[in-house]
């Protein structure tokens, strides 16, 4: 069905767009993805009274200017897809501003129907539109709709269809930009059309009014098919720039846009909008932003609200994130009891189920994370978060809306940076956002509390309370100086404008909040769970091979010999019995573990990973690591619990459980190569040192690059490294 | 009737928009958001830090930044 008719939905955020194409399509959706950008187009299908149809969900944008990432997939998706038709949903409570983008797309001439959304609730605010005479004045059919309750959208599909069906021939409305540029506007058609310049593509006075507008994406476009006649065509405009400027002191582009707001208002005037309410009344909306946004009251409320979508996330789904674990648990038990024993056997289950286990394990918080935005987003909320936080933000080169990833991430120490990485995608500000996302995760998420609890337990136990609070503060400060230092560098350039629109408050539709948090959270497994399956079968492989070689098995093995030997065999099978061994069972039970334990050790050090961690201490002496401390740093690759298991690893003691690390904590204490200042040297490291891959794997997928996530791992492994270095040298010398 | 920069306008202040003094991409997104001359605007209310700062226009609700408002000069009844 190549020749099926294709239907594009277009719109501001805002005006229903996502509401009208669930309503419209239902279940039957999936997320598309343009190959380099991070903007999601969806697409499905409806079908009803036998008509069929393509629905794409183009983003939601303001303009066609060429600024934003959204703005160009929708003006590209329209000239290389052509649609049939373009659905252009508009919001009716707030017509003037909406018909801007409708202005924009009679401009280019693609064929279209405007679905007016929400005249029930402009009907409550006492504004009545004369859809007939709308259509009259602009010359395209006009639907009324409401598409939270599908009131009139089988007619709108109805009209849509009919009008792609007539209209196949792309055809540009002429509006007027004034004296000036109208003459402009035809000199250029004429070079154009007379050129036969992009006219493929584009109609001829679309490429007029961008070449007026200074597009610098269309002008790119023009450069690469014809430069001589791009560059005549950018002289006539600056001959029109310089004459505007002398005569009326201002550029094209102004001119234009202020035009176009100008025939906006003449259509709309024209017994188009009838109010029987004051316009400038206050809505209840306006009443709760009185509230909400209050000067005391508004940081206090958002405080709590952010309190609140933390706890949400993090205590409902802490029982299924319980039922993933105790699951993969007992495939692990499983496959130990069924599997032979060899490295297939450990593969299994320290490689793969591990791994598995560590990627399903994340998905009911994601899951209700995703949900808990998706709601404060929907509801209009998050606009006045990011309104509020604006100027503290601002400083350090970010966007009010970070503030939600930082604090997902762990700016209340027990959060998870997978989530938080996620979260960034609130963000409209491409700069902003990757700022954002690089340094999330500095913040102490829930797989770092275990490991600084460990050691401020060990040396600091005095004011445990204090140290976790100082080293929260310590993350933030560190994530946000990051973050301004990245943009200064890497990131460098202007703040994105920030001209933000503040949503009426509205409650969101259950279909969209649950549709909304499938899509993401089922995105999320398929991306992030190929890439760490294979790397968590590496870095088990690291940690296995070489094994170590059987002469120096054959010293652990004869050593339990020898012990054997020496007592009666009776002991043994106390220690298979069901009763209470004795005393001298259990002793030969703990002398057989340190054998036990001392093999594991010899066999992780003989190991690749064990190799590193020992030829790291070349440098790593710089910050005061010996070989244990880096094989335990480069397991906390796999997920920063892990350093704990593998530190319990290095120093004999087998597997050591992170809730329960007692042991290892009175072993730290007591050994000679560890103090207080060695352990804060870690300590900092392990807060700010590469993330673990699950992250990683979520920081190439977001920002649409695996470059940014090496980057990820070598700048924050290097800024880790230089404040630890710092604080062991300085320390070591202090004390 | 006296000519302001928006960021001089008072909460619950109302004015008519006469000049938006600046190009690019700034210069775009401003008037892409309905802040044309023109424009009549009504300032809603501030972040609780006095910036950005909440517009009421043509209906709906929009916040930019003080140094963003500058480049907008309001016309405004005289005190």
């Amino acid at each position: 069905m190549s020749n099926e008719l294709t239907i594009a939905l277009a719109g501001n955020p805002n005006a229903g767009k996502t509401t009208l194409f669930n309503a419209l399509t239902g279940s039957r959706q999936h997320v598309g993805n343009y190959p380099g950008v991070t903007v999601d187009t969806k697409e499905g299908r409806y079908s009803k009274n036998g008509l069929s149809c393509r629905l794409v969900d183009l983003p939601g944008i303001y303009s066609l200017s060429p600024y934003s990432e959204e703005e160009v997939v929708a003006r590209d998706y329209l000239v290389n897809q052509r649609p049939g038709v373009i659905i252009n949903i508009v919001d009716a409570s707030n017509l003037e501003r909406n018909l801007y983008l409708s202005c924009q797309f009679m401009e280019m001439g693609v064929p279209m129907v405007i679905a007016l959304n929400m005249i029930d609730v402009a009907k409550k605010r006492g504004i009545e539109i004369d859809h007939q005479r709308l259509s009259e004045l602009i010359g395209l059919p006009v639907c009324p709709v409401v598409a939270r309750s599908g009131q009139g959208i089988s007619e709108l599909m109805v009209a849509a269809i009919a009008h792609a069906r007539e209209h196949s021939k792309w055809q540009p409305a002429k509006i007027s930009y004034g004296e000036d540029l109208d003459a402009a506007m035809l000199d250029l058609s004429e070079m154009i059309k007379a050129a036969d310049f992009l006219t493929q593509d584009y109609p001829a006075r679309w490429t007029a009014l961008k070449y007026l507008e200074k597009d610098d994406r269309h002008l790119s476009i023009g450069d690469s098919v014809n430069v001589e006649m791009s560059a005549r065509l950018v002289e006539k405009v600056e001959q029109v720039s310089r004459h505007l400027e002398q005569t009326v002191g201002s550029e094209p582009d102004a001119m234009i846009a202020d035009h176009r707001y100008g025939f906006i208002k003449s259509i709309v005037k024209q017994n188009v909008v009838h109010r029987t309410i004051d316009p400038d009344r206050l809505y209840a909306s306006d009443r709760i932003d009185k509230v909400l946004t209050n000067r005391f009251a508004g940081p206090l409320i958002m405080l709590l609200v952010l309190l609140g979508l933390y706890n949400f996330t993090f205590t409902y789904s802490a029982l299924p994130v319980a039922w993933c674990e105790a699951f993969f648990s007992w495939l692990g038990v499983v496959a130990d009891t069924f599997v032979p024993d060899g490295y297939f056997k450990s593969m299994l289950i320290a490689g793969i189920i591990d791994g598995i286990g560590g990627v399903l394990g994340f998905v009911p918080l994601i899951m209700f994370m995703f949900f808990g935005i998706a709601l404060l987003e929907d509801t209009g909320y998050l606009a006045r978060v990011a309104f509020m936080m604006d100027r503290i933000f601002r400083i350090f080169g970010l966007h009010g809306s970070s503030v939600m990833a930082y604090i997902i991430s762990g700016g209340i120490a027990g959060g998870c940076a997978v989530p938080g990485v996620m979260a960034t995608r609130t963000l409209r500000s491409p700069k902003e956002r990757m700022a954002t996302l690089l340094t999330v995760p500095f913040m102490n998420c829930g797989a770092k509390l275990p490991v600084l609890a460990l050691l401020v337990g060990a040396f600091f136990s005095e004011n445990q309370a204090r140290y976790m609070f100082l080293f929260t503060l310590l993350a933030w400060l560190m994530a946000l100086l990051a973050a301004k230092l990245l943009r200064v560098t890497v990131l460098r350039g202007a703040s994105t404008p920030f001209v933000l629109e503040l949503p009426p408050y509205r409650f969101p539709t259950f279909q969209g909040l649950f549709i909304h948090t499938w899509e993401k959270t089922w995105h999320y497994i398929k991306k992030a769970g190929t890439v760490i399956l294979g790397i968590s079968i590496l870095l088990w492989a690291m940690m296995t091979f070489p094994a170590l070689p059987e002469t120096d098995r054959q010293v652990f093995e004869d050593q339990r010999q020898q012990m054997s030997d020496q007592v009666s065999p009776l002991l043994f099978a106390e220690l298979e019995g069901t009763t209470e061994p004795s005393i001298e069972a259990l002793a030969l039970y703990e002398d057989l573990l340190a054998v036990d334990g001392a093999e594991a050790e010899a066999a992780l050090r003989y190991s690749v990973a064990g190799r590193i961690g020992t030829a790291m201490e070349r440098i790593s002496w710089l910050p005061g690591f010996d070989w244990r401390t880096n094989i335990a740093l480069l397991g906390g690759f796999a997920a920063k619990e892990v350093i704990i298991s593998t530190l319990g690893t290095s120093y004999s003691l087998g597997q050591v459980d992170p809730e329960a690390s007692e042991s290892l904590a009175a072993t730290l204490g007591n050994d000679p190569g560890w103090d207080a200042v060695k352990a804060l040297s870690v300590i900092i490291f392990v807060m700010f040192y590469a993330p673990c891959f699950v992250t990683v794997a979520c920081i190439i997928k977001e920002a649409g690059s695996w470059k940014w996530g090496v980057f990820s791992i070598t700048f924050n492994t290097f800024f880790a490294f230089l404040l630890s270095t710092l604080v062991y040298q300085v320390g070591s010398r202090l004390f | 009737m006296a000519k302001i920069n928006l960021r001089e306008m008072a909460r619950n202040q109302s004015g008519v928009i006469t000049a938006v003094k600046v190009g690019g991409e700034l210069g775009q997104r401003i008037r892409d958001m309905g802040l044309v001359p023109g424009a009549e605007i009504l300032v809603q209310g501030r972040a609780p830090l006095y910036d950005p700062v909440a517009l009421r226009i043509m209906g709906g609700t929009l916040s930019l930044r003080n140094n963003e408002a500058d480049y907008i000069e309001v016309e405004v009844a005289d005190e």
